[in-house]
């Protein structure tokens, strides 16, 4: 009984901690929307810049931070990079991470 | 059933009660209902598209647009300087039938937000769980008598819509004899698409400039300055257009005689070869005679977690028919970020969960200087609690340099990409 109790607590603990991180599950998927106008929807570019579907978090926010610091020159993406936060970009990051690229990398 | 069995159970409730309140059993799975959207541009199609491909088809969606296909604004004034085609610009909604989205072509005449029902001008009664209104704006044609006729419309254009005005228009110019002044106004600020009108201008002086070089293109600007990118135009007048842009801020239109292409200012009349009047704006039509409360008699009150309107629940509103949010510009850019987190918010509450707390809107925006040089602004508006509203990042977004080709190549693309967001 007693361990039976035990259990039904940690389940509890553990619940409220996954909420406490993510209010709503889906936070990473709305916000990698803001990227869909320019890099297409769930990162599978129509051409010209380039897709984010399937590129690996740790290059995403590599290329992000060379963006912020200035490190890699860019038309746009130093200035908008800096409007996300580190927690932001970390979601946005495992989102398209987790996308498959649909007819190849354009 | 032992003591210890049933307390147990009792814990498991509890446990999916407390999911249920945290939003944790997954928000979004198991969305249902019926949601119209009713406006095909970049707000309306994009929710269309989001709200179908989000809840995997748990929510059907209806489209409500009135016109056959999609023309795009942005882009339009290479279509004025004979650089692009109507038809460069023009996109189906067929690509939205994958999705499982009905495209209905009618126009909305009522919506009955106490019976959730909207009337169609051909197709009878629609019945809605939540409705979507993205009817971009419409003209406040009553602070100018004389263009209050359908002929004085049809002589003195906008092209502010694209479309049939914006080939008119282009015709206009075409039949414009060289020495001839274009003329445009501007209304103030809040309009539809800030840099629009100046890029408009530095395209019309493109055109002329090697068709019809004698000619004058002259800017009538209700504002005290410039609205947007002022130093990026100042400078591309003066180094590719000078002598021929010339600029007058504080120049409200009063009136048009349309018989002389005439625009009536305060103390001055210009009368132009083709006049173009982009006049005063407001919410379009069907949100701003919904009983929606308006902010200035002109613009949506919404709630920025939802995008609901204030006053009437279920009624979610988009795009440049809201009142903004601090240095938030009416743009089809921006229209496609507000139908994400309306879209987002409409799918958790549709199966019962509160929508997110945390979302974000941000803004490119393009503008041609000539055929192939560009100039953008950006910004990122994530929403700030303590004002309920978005609020631009400092020190984020920000302006180009100059203008460059490389920036030309990216207005395309950023065209191509945006469009398939929408409607493919």
């Amino acid at each position: 009984m007693k361990k039976k109790l035990a259990g039904t607590a940690l389940l509890w603990l553990g619940l409220s901690m996954a909420c406490a991180q993510a209010a709503d599950p889906n936070l990473g998927r709305n916000l990698a929307a803001t990227c869909a106008n320019c890099h297409g929807t769930d990162g599978n570019s129509a051409g010209g810049i380039p897709g984010l579907a399937g590129m690996s978090k740790a290059k995403m926010l590599g290329l992000i931070n060379e963006f912020r610091s200035g490190a890699k020159p860019a038309t746009i993406m130093h200035q908008l990079s800096k409007g996300y936060t580190d927690s932001q970009l970390d979601l946005i990051a495992d989102y398209f991470a987790s996308r498959t690229p649909v007819g190849g990398a354009k | 059933m032992s003591a210890a069995r049933r307390g147990f159970i009792k814990g498991t409730l509890g446990l999916s009660a407390m999911a249920a309140l945290y939003g944790c059993a997954g928000a979004g799975k198991g969305a249902k209902g019926h949601v119209v959207v009713v406006g095909g541009g970049y707000g309306g199609a994009t929710a269309a598209k989001y709200i179908s491909m989000w809840s995997e088809g748990g929510i059907r969606v209806t489209l409500v647009e009135r016109n056959a296909a999609f023309v795009s604004c942005p882009i339009s004034n290479l279509v004025l300087a004979g650089e692009k085609q109507l038809s460069d610009i023009t996109i189906g909604y067929e690509g939205l039938a994958k999705y499982g989205i009905t495209v209905v072509q009618d126009e909305v005449t009522a919506v009955d937000a106490e019976k959730r029902m909207i009337r169609l001008a051909r197709g009878g009664d629609l019945a809605y769980d939540r409705l979507v209104l993205s009817p971009g704006v419409d003209f406040m044609y009553e602070s100018l008598p004389g263009m209050a006729s359908a002929a004085a419309k049809e002589n003195i254009l906008h092209a502010w819509k694209a479309g049939p005005q914006t080939v008119a228009l282009r015709k206009q110019l075409e039949a414009m004899p060289d020495g001839g002044v274009f003329a445009m106004t501007i209304p103030k600020a809040p309009y539809r698409c800030p840099p629009g009108p100046y890029e408009r201008a530095c395209m019309v002086a493109h055109y002329l400039k090697q068709a019809k070089p004698k000619s004058k293109v002259l800017v009538l600007d209700a504002n005290e300055e410039i609205v947007s990118k002022k130093g990026l135009f100042t400078k591309a007048w003066a180094d590719s257009y000078k002598g021929m842009i010339e600029y007058r801020p504080q120049s409200e239109l009063r009136d048009v005689d349309v018989g002389n292409r005439t625009a009536i200012l305060e103390f001055d009349q210009v009368k132009a070869s083709v006049l173009n009047v982009v006049p005063p704006q407001r919410a379009g039509d069907i949100a701003a005679k919904s009983g929606l409360k308006l902010i200035n008699n002109r613009w949506v009150d919404i709630n920025w977690l939802t995008m609901e309107s204030t006053s009437t629940p279920n009624i979610h509103v988009l795009g440049d028919a809201i009142f903004p949010a601090p240095t938030m510009p009416k743009s089809g850019h921006m229209a496609n970020q507000h139908a994400k987190v309306a879209a987002a918010a409409i799918i958790n509450l549709m199966s019962g969960q509160p929508p997110s707390d945390a979302p974000l809107v941000m803004n490119t925006c393009y503008s041609f200087v000539d055929a192939t040089n560009v100039v953008h602004v950006a910004s990122v508006h994530p929403y700030d609690a303590a004002t309920k509203q978005p609020q631009p990042v400092k020190g984020a977004g920000g302006l180009s340099a100059a203008p460059t080709e490389m920036e030309g190549k990216y207005a395309l693309a950023w065209a191509r990409n945006i469009w398939a967001d929408m409607l493919t």
